[in-house]
């Protein structure tokens, strides 16, 4: 059966042809998709959204080990929280087999990042397969289980974002089922005391030894002979880019099992071509190895270590071809850079934090890092997943030990303070410092395209949850100072800015309303209502202040020639931002 | 080896690029192609650029259109359409909606949307212009925007004899058929 799949549509059509029982995951670009589709097997796979990379690869080992099959997917900095795992789980190895995707994002589209994550294979000391396409995706999770049951390891799968999110035409199988691997208690094995894992390390080496003739052996790294003068090593999507600049003129080196580095099979090409071209993105991971071993090549010195490569970037490149395009006025474009919705809850926040001008404002990863940028512009820093608490700590530390007349503002949605907010909310009352937490409330992890999080309510497969309760957490944790507000309320946004900012305490605004974007569930719907109203601009009332569009919402629009600021109400849903900013009450409600 | 054709489709978050990008490429995959899609949707929904590259032919290996080497541009917005010129072929056809959405920097009134950019694309490639707001309007169907254009690109890349009513049938509710099947045939209709 063929079916048009995109990379990650196909990792989740090999976990399911491979028998894997279990899967778990935190959404991230390019990622995501890779568990909405394997919850999609309700029959067969349990899937679920873990509060953050490290418990959902924590949560795949303990499956491992105790039998089962599973995965775990991420985004390039996803693995950088789930890292401490990954290291000891190549330690204890794995029971059942395992595979963890780790997708990675050249060129920097939704990352903070463009990290390798290939060099986390070699550090962990875990094997690598890197597809180049949708089938090859789906081929290695079954070959990537096969592997890790036969050495016992976790197997790491490497996607970049042209193969997670490329759709291609992909041969599909039926359904492995195998019954749970026998587990018996040996603390020799799973249990990573010094003494133990001194065992392990020396097994480790041995059992990358035998991994070294796999990937020499193995039917992903195959070569394709043609004229002998060129040969190019190519990895991952950087082959179908050589294929298209190429052609058949050139003799190809395909790899797929890239850790361990199949040295023997890299010798055996390079001994029988004149010269020999490395194809890959980011970082020149296999350059290296093959440097090291004394074989001449042409790689990042002609191609760039920063951004996605291109088939054009190859042919100017190694051909000296520059493509024949149509010129433009570059300086003619406007950039159109993502922006709040229309509607959207966090505009609340922003608006009335950006009038403030004694603020440092930490922010974090979502939809409201946008408050960043114009006209609200209510940012100073987002570092990564959780830093806007604990940084907005050490912020508010520099500022008393310096005595700077300043305040600390952290920003942080739902979501990533489950993910990471919660420990770093914890050393703000521990360790005492001034600071102000504003956590946005949106229900739903909505950046990544709404997932639901152990405080929606929902499951991933959409069973319902015990909603963890962001107010008790706070409270729990030790802040006093807390509320817990509609931030569509401009006044309430505001008063309880004022109140916040004006003790020297630890405080927490709950800014809690959901996505404008967000399907209400039944529990929403409750709790929220509907409106079935927009708002529209009163023309003859309207003085031209543009008030209302320095909100910065996108369906209002601004028209030069009159001076008169009107709504788009394909794109209005109610939220009534700019009836309340209006200085002339010429912003009305309007039915639908 | 027949040389495999690229389609670039761009537009704005939420304009239904993916959409029409889906039904291309399952008409393409059932007319028998190798067919490889791309798309960028990271952050489109928040009103950025969006783009969907498709491919096909008898063996595809890139999945991204580079410079110059679109046969087709579809584009939903004239900004974008302009945006993404550079990566028409100089052979290549243009389809583009007028349709004008301002970006933020437009919208808080630091710019002010681009003017002449029509005359502009007109002089350098083959183009054909749409109003598909208007026909949505005249049909009460604003939504229908992306089968208008949809239609546009299939008659411009000679795909007609595509069953695109039952590829519209796997992906949408029937309750939207028949609206944007005439909607698809309105858009087919405006190539010559």
């Amino acid at each position: 059966m063929k079916q048009l799949l995109t990379g990650n549509e196909a990792i989740a059509r090999g976990t399911y042809e491979a028998g894997i029982r279990f899967a778990a995951a935190y959404p991230g670009t390019p990622s995501t998709e890779i568990l909405e589709n394997i919850a999609k097997y309700k029959d067969d796979i349990v899937a679920e959204w873990a509060p953050n990379e490290k418990v959902a690869l924590e949560s795949v080992i303990g499956y491992s080990i105790a039998g089962g099959r599973a995965i775990a997917s991420m985004k390039q900095v996803g693995m950088n929280v789930a890292a401490d795992p990954l290291f000891s789980f190549a330690y204890t190895g794995s029971n059942g087999g395992v595979v963890i995707i780790t997708a990675d994002e050249p060129g920097i589209h939704s990352s903070q990042t463009e990290q390798d994550n290939r060099y986390y294979a070699k550090m962990a000391k875990v094997p690598m397969l890197e597809p180049s396409d949708s089938q090859q995706a789906k081929d290695m999770v079954v070959e990537g289980i096969r592997l890790s049951e036969e050495f016992n390891t976790p197997v790491m799968i490497r996607l970049t974002t042209r193969v997670c999110h490329s759709k291609g035409i992909v041969n599909c199988c039926e359904r492995e089922e195998v019954k749970r691997k026998d587990y018996k208690r040996d603390i020799w094995q799973y249990t990573t005391m010094p003494a133990v894992s001194r065992k392990l390390r020396v097994e480790l080496v041995e059992r990358l030894r035998k991994l070294q003739e796999a990937s020499n052996a193995s039917e992903f790294n195959t070569i394709e002979w043609n004229d002998k003068k060129i040969g190019v090593v190519a990895s991952g999507i950087g082959y179908e880019y050589a294929k298209d600049t190429f052609g058949d003129s050139v003799s190809y080196l395909r790899l797929g099992f890239t850790y361990p580095v199949p040295m023997v099979k890299i010798k055996e090409f390079a001994s029988q071509v004149d010269m020999l071209y490395v194809i890959e993105e980011t970082e020149p991971y296999l350059e290296e190895h093959i440097r090291a071993a004394g074989i001449a090549c042409e790689g990042k010195n002609k191609l760039p270590e920063i951004g996605e490569l291109s088939a054009g970037i190859l042919k100017k490149a190694f051909l000296d071809i520059d493509s024949e395009k149509l010129e433009v006025e570059e300086s003619k474009l406007v950039p159109r850079p993502p922006m709040l919705c229309a509607g959207c809850s966090h505009r609340g926040v922003f608006y009335e934090l950006g009038k403030r001008k004694d603020v440092f404002i930490s922010g974090d990863i979502g939809c409201y890092g946008l408050g960043a940028l114009p006209p609200l512009s209510a940012m100073d820093t987002c570092i990564c997943m959780g830093e806007s608490v604990s940084g907005a700590h050490g912020v508010a530390k520099a500022f008393e030990e310096y005595n700077v007349d300043m305040h600390s503002v952290s920003v942080i949605g739902d979501s990533t303070f489950f993910h990471s907010g919660m420990t770093s909310l914890l050393d703000v009352v521990y360790n005492n410092s001034n600071t102000t937490t504003i956590i946005l409330d949106n229900r739903i992890t909505g950046m990544t395209g709404h997932q639901d999080h152990p405080g929606t309510g929902y499951t991933a497969q959409g069973s319902n949850a015990k909603e963890a309760d962001i107010e008790r957490i706070v409270r729990a944790l030790g802040v006093e100072h807390v509320r817990t507000i509609n931030p569509l309320q401009l006044n309430d946004m505001k008063e309880s800015l004022d109140w916040a900012l004006s003790i020297d305490v630890p405080s927490v605004i709950i800014a809690r309303w959901p996505c404008a974007l967000k399907k209400m569930s039944p529990i929403d719907l409750d709790e929220f209502g509907t409106r079935n109203y927009q708002y529209s601009i009163i023309k003859d009332k309207c003085i031209g202040c543009q008030k209302c569009i320095k909100t910065g919402c996108p369906a209002l629009r601004f028209d030069e020639s009159n001076k008169k600021a009107s709504i788009e109400p394909t794109m209005c849903v109610g939220c009534s931002v700019c009836a309340q900013v209006c200085p002339v009450d010429a912003i009305v409600k309007a039915s639908l | 080896m027949k040389k495999t054709k690229s389609i670039l489709i761009v537009g704005v978050g939420g304009q239904g690029t993916i959409l029409a990008s889906k039904m291309l490429t399952l008409g393409l995959m059932e007319k028998g192609y190798d067919v490889k899609m791309s798309e960028i949707h990271g952050m489109s929904q928040r009103g950025g650029s969006v783009s969907a590259h498709i491919k096909y032919g008898d063996k595809v290996n890139s999945p991204v259109i580079g410079l110059g080497e679109a046969d087709v541009l579809i584009s939903f917005e004239q900004m974008e359409t302009y945006r993404w010129l550079k990566y028409v072929s100089p052979n290549g056809k243009v389809v583009t909606n007028s349709f004008k959405l301002p970006s933020a920097p437009i919208l808080s009134g630091i710019v002010e949307y681009p003017e002449g950019l029509i005359e502009e694309i007109k002089s350098k490639a083959d183009t054909t212009v749409i109003d598909a707001m208007d026909i949505v309007n005249r049909l009460n169907t604003p939504r229908s925007m992306n089968m208008v254009m949809l239609g546009a690109l299939i008659s411009v890349a000679k795909l007609n004899d595509i069953n695109w009513k039952g590829i519209m049938e796997s992906l949408m509710h029937e309750k939207y058929i028949d609206i944007n099947m005439k909607a698809l045939h309105i858009g087919m209709e405006q190539i010559g």
